[in-house]
């Protein structure tokens, strides 16, 4: 497969295994010559904004004896919001989960949310960097070939 | 004669015409960059400022030139909400649109904001076709 063949394997993998929706697609769709590092900006912004609120997170379920679900929800929210301007669907789903849990008082259900949005948070971030490495190839041959 | 805080329609140094100036105000760094980029897509200049606290010591600058304000309506310290009530409170800056963005559709919170004095009150995540819509607010 050429990297081209290959990034539009995986973006439409990624579509369909719902890592991302319409969203994402709007956002590459504001990348152009005027703004060309759009979409990589935006996915380092919100790798970086995810894995400050999932160590939050992290420290509010393992370090405290009584866990503040109130705190939790508050990042949670957060993470929903940051998730759904981005495209990141399984991330943004599992919020929502996560928040009808808490609501019900459901404490198991909030636990098994919470590592199901650290999974697909990981298990997107992993698939994002290919997407961008595949991109970067692809943009080296492009300039190759004007040289 | 336009207010000094709401930026005039004027020119800009080559003659075309100057870019209307957005303040864009969100405590989300992923959420500033994404209405960033769709503002700038259609051609706006863009501000972006992460507090209301820091969106109203830009506006109560000398010459701020801001045509409208999107703001965040949940942001710590101060929402969007008592932004907007200090933005239609003050003199000056009272004729400059306000737009209100929030991930949650609560009724009452719309309904509040409209009340206040805001155009509009857009869903997030926010599109193009949302962006498309904010021309009309701009005078």
């Amino acid at each position: 497969m050429t990297p081209t063949e290959e990034l539009n394997s995986l973006m439409n993998w990624m579509f369909s295994e719902g890592l991302l929706d319409q969203q994402f697609q709007q956002l590459q769709m504001l990348q152009d010559a005027s703004n060309p590092d759009f979409v990589s900006e935006v996915i380092t912004l919100f790798c970086k904004d995810s894995e400050i609120i999932l160590a939050e997170l992290t420290k509010l379920l393992r370090d405290q004896p009584v866990v503040d679900f109130q705190k939790v929800d508050a990042y949670v929210h957060q993470l929903k919001g940051s998730s759904s301007s981005v495209g990141a669907n399984n991330v943004k789903l599992a919020c929502i989960h996560f928040r009808q849990f808490y609501e019900e008082n459901n404490k198991e259900g909030c636990f098994s949310s919470l590592n199901a949005m650290e999974r697909e948070y990981f298990r997107l971030k992993d698939k994002l960097g290919t997407m961008l490495q595949l991109e970067q190839r692809i943009q080296a041959y492009e300039s190759s070939k004007h040289n | 004669m336009s207010s000094p805080a709401r930026g005039s329609r004027g020119f800009g140094a080559g003659g075309e015409p100057a870019a209307i100036h957005v303040l864009a105000v969100d405590d989300s760094s992923v959420d500033r960059a994404v209405i960033a980029g769709l503002l700038r897509s259609s051609k706006y200049r863009v501000t972006a400022v992460d507090s209301g606290k820091k969106a109203l010591e830009l506006l109560g600058m000398q010459e701020p030139n801001v045509n409208m304000i999107i703001t965040d309506y949940w942001m710590p310290e101060m929402t969007g909400y008592e932004l907007l009530k200090r933005v239609k409170e003050s003199s000056k800056l009272r004729e400059i649109p306000v737009v209100i963005m929030s991930s949650e559709n609560v009724p009452n919170r719309i309904n509040r904001c409209l009340e206040e004095g805001a155009e509009d009150f857009l869903l997030k995540p926010v599109r193009p076709s949302d962006v498309s819509r904010l021309s009309s607010w701009i005078r």
